[in-house]
Parts: structure tokens; sequence; C-alpha cells
């Protein structure tokens, strides 16, 4: 008989984020009745939070860039990336972004996958251009359209990196499908596996490619 | 040799500093309360390892309250005024973006000296922590050269670290929040009830409809648990190696490696993973929580259909 209990700690997290209550709080409840429908006793329930949450700190590290990029931004980085890329000739935002895809993927298949990212590199630059770009092209855009362009360089960074980073050999994803294949009792190099993420990252490529050449087609229709 | 822990030593002092900062300003009307959040997560880096674990779990709980009751916030302005920065961003011209691109070369020529000289045989960085230290490396190197370069006052680093990471806010935790929550979720057996119920519909004879079952189950349970990793083993013990390989005669390699990356389209879906998907949203302040989920929707379902027909064509008829 399989014990069905523990999953309604997911319909706690799927109300409460609908309900829109904080989700640090969502998640801290859901974790507690979780366990608790689990058969745990709540002070094992809290422990392993705890020890879950103390040993995936080095999820938090990324925080440090901000000292850096908030001084930067202080002096004008921002302007700047604007400046450069509304005297670019023929940088258009898709085209911006689709350069910015290409690279993420290519680095992150060669192992690079921090080089960028959301706080290093989308924030203080690719948003930024990605805006210029669009403001060049198309005059000022209202601020729907704005976050849109912006919620579409983040994507692209997203896109990029899972779609790139398996093609390396040594990456976490890589390492866990040949353990779990391996306790199956099949046994597969990094090499054979990562080969197979070729092919869905060039089809990653064209897709998100196309609907950022997509992108400025519909920016321009807006005028 | 250096390893994580000089990094938590690193991070908890910038957390420290932003409470700090964050408690000088007095335009945030909830100064104190984000100060007490980000003074609390510079105490888990300090002294987390020293806490026992159910020291740990009140912390946690402690840092929800705080945010759940809405203590924490953002004050009105950023300090340099917008004719300000476009003045001295035409002053430095094109040469701000050199210590910007700092931390990114780091990590680059970093990784690339790391692996292919006998830094990584000599033992002085701990392999596993090798990019993060790179990024602690590189983000020390751009505040000297700014200091050097830029000369800004003293506290300026801590005046604007503090308030962007306001402007991120409760976001920031929610990562390493929803990574335990996974751990929870393990530790109360969701992963095999899931895996359970999803054997359960696997319809007999139709390869096909084998392999859908496969992706989509991959994809429904990345959503629910925020990464792919926890779903694969699962999907993989539940329907990949006893039916997919075993039973229809697949390619193990190519049910591996897409059926990982059938829950990558997932990962795009969800606010579950949320520092790829609510993070960004933070930093870009922009109005709906969703928005980038949103944006990458349509290719995360065109890629899912990709996956799948490789999946199908690659894995059982090449």
């Amino acid at each position: 008989m399989i014990d069905y209990w523990p999953l309604l700690g997911i319909l706690v997290v799927v109300v409460g984020f609908a309900l829109r209550f904080n989700p640090l709080l969502v998640v801290a409840v859901a974790a507690i009745a979780t366990g608790l429908l689990g058969h745990m006793p709540f002070l094992n329930v809290l422990g392993a939070l705890g020890h879950a949450f103390n040993e995936n700190r080095y999820v938090s590290i990324i925080w440090i860039v901000l000292p850096v990029i908030g001084l930067l931004e202080r002096y004008g980085l921002q302007e700047r990336a604007r400046t450069l890329i509304a005297n670019m000739r023929g940088a258009t935002t898709g085209r911006l972004l689709i350069v910015y895809l290409g690279l993420r993927q290519l680095l992150a298949a060669v192992g690079l996958t921090s080089v960028m990212g959301h706080a290093q590199t989308v924030r203080p630059l690719l948003a930024p251009m990605a805006l210029a770009a669009a403001e060049k092209e198309h005059g000022s855009l209202d601020e729907k359209t704005a976050g849109e362009v912006k919620a579409i360089a983040a994507a692209t960074d997203n896109v990029g990196l899972f779609f790139g980073e398996d093609i390396f050999l040594a990456i976490a994803s890589i390492l866990l499908i040949q353990g779990a294949l391996a306790s199956f009792g099949i046994q597969l190099t990094p090499f054979q596996l990562s080969i197979w993420a070729i092919p869905s990252a060039i089809c990653a490529f064209l897709i998100h490619g196309a609907r950022l050449f997509l992108l400025d087609w519909r920016l321009r229709r807006r005028r | 040799m250096i390893n994580l822990h000089w990094l938590y030593i690193l991070t908890g002092a910038i957390f420290a500093a932003f409470a700090i900062g964050c408690a000088r300003e007095t335009s945030n009307p909830k100064r104190f309360g984000s100060a007490v959040f980000w003074g609390l997560l510079a105490f888990s880096f300090w002294f987390g390892d020293l806490l026992t674990d159910v020291g740990n779990g009140v912390l946690v709980l402690v840092l929800a309250a705080v945010a759940g009751t809405g203590l924490i916030g953002r004050g009105s302005t950023d300090n340099a005024g917008s004719e300000d920065r476009q003045r001295s961003s035409d002053r430095y011209g094109n040469k701000l973006f050199l210590p910007a691109l700092i931390i990114p070369f780091t990590a680059f020529v970093g990784t690339l000296l790391f692996n292919y000289t006998p830094l990584k045989a000599a033992g002085v960085i701990d392999t596993k922590a090798v990019t993060l230290v790179l990024l602690g490396v590189g983000v020390i190197l751009a505040l000297i050269v700014c200091f050097g370069w830029l000369k800004p006052p003293p506290l300026a680093p801590v005046e604007e670290g503090s308030r962007l990471m306001n402007a991120v806010g409760w976001a920031a935790v929610l990562p390493q929040m929803l990574a335990a929550l996974g751990a929870i979720f393990a530790a109360a057996g969701v992963g095999t009830t899931i895996g359970a119920l999803v054997s359960g519909i696997i319809p007999q004879g139709s390869v096909f409809l084998a392999v859908l079952v496969y992706a989509l189950g991959m994809v429904m349970f990345t959503m629910i648990m925020g990464n792919a990793f926890a779903a694969f083993p699962v999907m993989a013990a539940a329907i990949g190696v006893p039916i997919l390989v075993h039973a229809d005669g697949g390619n193990a390699a190519v049910i591996g490696a897409v059926g990982m990356l059938s829950g990558f389209c997932g990962t795009l879906m969800t606010p579950m993973a949320a520092n790829f998907n609510i993070v960004p949203v933070a930093l870009l302040e922009l109005k709906s929580q969703y928005a980038v989920v949103r944006a990458q929707v349509p290719t995360a379902l065109v890629l899912l259909a990709a996956n799948i027909a490789i999946l199908y064509l690659a894995g059982f008829h090449l």
C-alpha cells in the first residue's frame, strides 16, 4: 500500500503560491507538513529542514557579486551598456539575444557555466543592451513591452545554460545520469551520454533563436 | 586547502555588511526588519556548522517568519541620480565594462588554469568548490580595481550592494529554501510515491506512449521539485530502465541524456526553480512574478516535443 499523504505537501506549495502568500513562508510550511504527513516526529522534520538548509548554503553565495555590480551601476554601467548598443549599427534586440544565446551555449558546453548569469551579466549588461536596441529601432517602449524584453533576456540566459551544459563531460547532471543508470547495472561513459545532449542543444538554439528573430518583427509591428 | 568554508566566511561578511548598510538606510521604513533578515543569513554562513540541526531548523523558521510577516522591504531611491550616472558614464566611457568583466574573466581564465596546469594536482583549491572560489576571487579583484580607479567613498559598495540586495529581497533565499524542501520531500518518500503512480499508468505494448509518459513524467516531477536532478533517478527507476531499456530495448544513453533534458524543459516552466525563474524577476525588477516563466513556456513546449522525437527516433530506430 503506497502512502499518498505526503503528496499533500505539494498541494500546500501550489495553493500557497497561487494565493500569493510569501514563498519563503509557503515553502517552510510545506516542508513541515510533508514531514509530519510522512510520519516523521516534529523535531526530526525541523532538524532535517535545518540540516538541508545549512548544507545548501553554497546556492546563496552568488549574492557576493552585488557590491561590485551596485558600485559600477552607480558610476553609470547600465547607461554605458545602452550607449554602446545605441551606437552599434544593425544591432537589434533579437540579434543581440541570439548572439548571447549561442555564446552562452558554447561556453556552458566547455564547462564555463558561471561565466555568465542573471546577477553577473543579465542585470548589468544584457538587459539594458536589449532594451537599448529595442528603443533604438522602435522608439521608447511602454512599461509592459520593456518588461517583456527584460524577461526574454533572462529566459535566453536560462535556455543557453540548460541546453549547453550537458554537452560538457564533467557536469553534475551527466555524472548523475551515469550514476543512476550504473545502479541498474547499465555502464556508460560520460562521453556516450554527453554526445546525446548535442541534438537537443541544436534544437534549443533553433527554437529559441526563431522566437528571438520573431521578437524583432513583433516589436516592429507594435509601433 | 581553500574550500567552501573560506567562501562561507566571505559571504557571511558580505551579508553582515548588507545588514549594516540596511540599518543605516534611513529612507527605508522597514530597514530594521531587513537588517535582521540579512544579519540572520550572515549568522548562518558563519556559524551554521556550529549549530545543531534543530538549531538551524529554528533559524529557517525565523527567516521565513520575518519575510512572511512583511517585515522586510526596500528604501525609496538609488543613491546617485540618473543625471549623475549619465555624466559618470560619459566620463569613464567603455572602460567601465572592464571591471564588470573581471568576474566572468576570472571564472574563465581560472577554470582553464585550474584544469590544464598542475594547479589541480597541487591541491590548493578544493576541486568541488573551484567555480565558487573563482567567483569570490573575481569579486575581490573587481572591488580592488574599482577602488583604485573610481575612488568611491569607502562605504559605497556596501550602500549599493544592500540597495540591490533589498531589491531582490526574500527571493534571494528562496533557492536555498527550495533545496531544503527537496530534501524533506525525499525523506518523506514523495519521489517513490510519484514513481509508483507514474509507472502504474504505462499503457501496454506502445513504445511511443511509454516514451511520452517518461518524458512528461520527467517534466511534471521536475516542475514539482524545481530541478530535474531529483526527478531523474525516480523516473529512471519507474519507466526508463525497466520499460524503455529492458522491455522495449531502447538505447540507454539516449534514454538517460534526453530524459534529463526533457526534465530541463520542465525547469523552464516552474516557479519552483527559483534561482533561474524567480531571482531574475527580482533582479530585473519585473512586475509579474511569473514574467520569466511566461517568456520561457513557448520555447520549453516546442523543445519538449523535439526531445520526445529525439527519444523515440534515436532511442529506438537508429
